[in-house]
């Protein structure tokens, strides 16, 4: 592999592992602060995705649809905190996996009413759609490069938000000790549903930024969900720092390792490999620490 | 004489009446024999990247149902579905439920070819009746053909055989082939590989992605820097559409030609819009296929879904015309096992992908179309092959 092949498979790599953490991030929020384990996690980032569609191609335009795809999953996220997980706060874990499994069929249900069976398409914006040259065969789409910046500045303004405010620092006292922070006069619930509904809206932004790039379809929420529950354990559960690590850690591995060829005498480990390799490396960081790289023993 | 006239009367009466009681008896298994709806068991993806397929498949079904006056050889249809989520894991607890709670008298299915050979184990178990619509898995007309199960698509071997000599025709000499890691990817590539070679070529690299992902960045990469002369590939449904976008979005439509089998383009040209143009494909069918049949069925299906049809669309067609033909010519009888598996073996379908019949192995002998994608449609430039057979290796029937 040469220097320019290598340099774009790193782009890639963090492009996939940036995308991720936008939707990872909400989760292991969300189970960090509330100790909700949220299946369905994944299910918005698909309706995320299927919201870009509709509304893409009622305002015509991206870059309309991204600002009140946001709004309208923001509302989604405080409607389905009100009315389901709130309910979830005192219950164990196991009720929880049930109730947002339940969720994920009723979300798949609700999107084949709504929107159909079809495989659908994002145009994409006419300013991002060229792709830059780096040899004669080499280039590298713009669109890509758009996706990781979303990624970055969201990232930063949920740093920003959950370190550097007031409402971030009632965010994490209330993760540490719910009852002090309610008797201090603060409203937690209010507080964990504006939590919940961000991590909503991080996973839709995800799936709307992704739609041009990743076609919109049925079911694409759980491929999802699946590769964010490996970053989570990867990164440490609760941890939004390793959530960040894990998936560029998954970027890597999983772009790496579908290209790079190993071979033990006659025998390719590749394509084998290729599948597992995000597996095998959540094997081997468990091996290695068992709470996850950046997680807290219990 | 006259003393006798009673008791004759009587016999008579008594001989008419035993009849009518022995044919009163008799007469409501009869009506109930024929009057008892057909029991078809589906098992189809409805969610997941096939879920658009499986939704044609059955609407084509349910087109050849209607046209035939709502019954199949006299009796009225009853349809069990499942989704089968295109997980073959479940693939064998689905239709052992479709076939002992549900007692189905026909298994139809599926798409992904995990499904379909999980299918095909309890269907060659129970000797139930099966017909596959779409799963080209080599296996299920070859090694493991088995006479109550029934092709009406292709095998995975059939499109894509032709397109190693028409690329290399093309002047390709070095190729690189890209899939999903599952069965028929893999199929597709052996079958790729073996027509491509066999023409002059090499396939100088094999690139996989695990099913059903659909993240191709690295691996688009990767094409970029091997530059081989053109690329095949072998993707369906919602991951074709992201193929072929993602290739054109790295830029190299116009710099390396991609060839693919025509699921490359099937039901999902217009998600896939302007990166599909020019795209060669080889397949059994085309949009713009030039005969009466083609022509009314494209008319009558939109008509009634209000949306184009495609090749999963003429193959449930075909399934229901299979079903038709063999259904009358037993008279509704799908108990006689042997009679209705002569009735299939024997059929010519009048397809809308042309006229095609049944090979000793149970598959399609069909035309393979050469097709472009031109305007959002799959003209048809030419036939790349007449009148293909299956090689079904390792089959022992007929």
């Amino acid at each position: 592999m040469d220097f320019a092949t290598f340099l774009i498979q790193l782009l890639n790599a963090v492009q996939y592992g940036l995308l991720l953490f936008l939707i990872a991030g909400g989760l292991t929020l969300i189970f960090g602060i509330m100790g909700i384990i949220n299946l369905a996690h994944g299910s918005f980032y698909m309706v995320g995705a299927y919201l870009a569609w509709s509304l893409s191609m009622h305002f015509g335009s991206l870059w309309l649809a991204i600002p009140a795809g946001i709004v309208l999953s923001v509302i989604l996220g405080l409607l389905l905190e009100w009315l389901l997980i709130r309910r979830l706060y005192r219950l164990g874990h196991l009720q929880q996996v049930l109730l947002t499994y339940g969720l994920i069929l009723i979300v798949e249900e609700l999107r084949s009413i709504v929107w159909g069976d079809e495989v659908h398409g994002v145009p994409m914006p006419e300013l991002l759609s060229a792709s830059i040259p780096l040899t004669d065969t080499l280039s590298y789409p713009v669109y890509r490069l758009w996706i990781s910046a979303v990624c970055v500045v969201f990232s930063l303004l949920l740093y920003f938000l959950i370190q550097r405010t007031r409402l971030g620092m009632m965010i994490r006292a209330g993760a540490t000790n719910r009852e002090m922070v309610q008797s201090l006069g603060i409203d937690i619930d209010l507080l964990y549903r504006f939590v919940f509904a961000l991590g909503v809206a991080l996973a839709a932004l995800a799936g709307m930024i992704a739609a041009p790039v990743s076609s919109v379809f049925p079911g694409m929420g759980n491929q999802v969900l699946i590769v964010c529950f490996v970053v989570v354990v990867i990164g440490g559960i609760g941890s939004v720092k390793g959530a960040l690590v894990g998936a560029l850690l998954i970027g890597l591995v999983d772009t790496f390792g579908k290209v790079v060829e190993l071979k033990i005498g006659d025998f390719r480990l590749l394509p084998e490999l290729a599948g597992m390799s995000v597996y095998l490396l959540m094997a081997v960081v468990l091996l290695w620490r068992p709470a996850g790289l950046f997680g807290k023993r219990s | 004489m006259n003393d006798n006239k009673p008791y004759q009367q009587g016999r008579r009466e008594f001989l008419i009446g035993a009849g009518a009681l022995a044919s009163a008896s008799l007469l409501p298994s009869i009506a109930l024999a024929q009057s008892a709806k057909l029991r078809l068991g589906l098992m189809l993806p409805y969610t997941g990247t096939y879920a658009q397929l499986g939704a044609a498949i059955e609407n084509g079904l349910k087109l050849s149902l209607e046209q035939s006056g709502g019954k199949f050889g006299g009796r009225e249809v009853e349809f069990f579905k499942v989704d089968d989520e295109s997980e073959p894991s479940k693939a064998t607890d689905n239709a052992n439920r479709l076939i002992t709670r549900d007692k189905v008298d026909v298994l139809v299915g599926s798409v992904h070819s995990g499904v379909a050979m999980g299918m095909l184990k309890v269907a060659k178990e129970t000797g139930t009746l099966m017909l596959i619509p779409n799963a080209g898995a080599d296996a299920a007309t070859g090694a493991l053909c088995t006479p109550n199960v029934f092709r009406t698509s292709f095998s995975n071997w059939q499109p894509v055989h032709p397109l190693g000599k028409v690329m290399f025709d093309k002047g390709h000499r070095k190729a690189v082939f890209i899939t999903w890691k599952y069965a028929a990817g893999e199929e597709s590539l052996a079958s790729f590989k073996e027509g491509f070679t066999a023409a002059g070529g090499t396939v100088v690299k094999e690139l996989f992605v695990p099913f059903p992902n659909v993240e191709f960045q690295a691996l688009l990469t990767e094409i970029a820097a091997i530059k081989p002369d053109a690329v095949a590939c072998f993707f369906a449904g919602g991951g074709a559409v992201k193929f072929v976008k993602d290739y054109a979005a790295a830029g190299l439509k116009d710099k390396i030609p991609l060839y693919g089998s025509g699921f490359l383009t099937e039901g999902v040209l217009a998600a896939q819009g302007e990166a599909a143009d020019g795209l060669l494909t080889t397949l059994h069918y085309a949009d713009s296929l030039d005969n009466s049949r083609n022509k009314a069925f494209r008319a009558a299906y939109g008509k009634v879904y209000k949306t184009e049809p495609d090749v999963y669309s003429v193959q449930g067609f075909d399934t229901g015309l299979l079903l038709a033909q063999a259904l009358e010519k037993v008279k509704g009888d799908i108990g006689n096992q042997k009679a209705v598996i002569a009735a299939m073996e024997g059929a010519v379908i009048d397809s809308p992908r042309g006229q095609w019949k049944m090979s000793k192995a149970h598959n399609p002998i069909q035309d393979i179309y050469l097709r472009r994608v031109e305007k959002g449609d799959n003209k048809v430039i030419g036939v790349a092959w007449k009148a293909l057979e299956d090689p079904a290796r390792g089959c022992k029937l007929g």
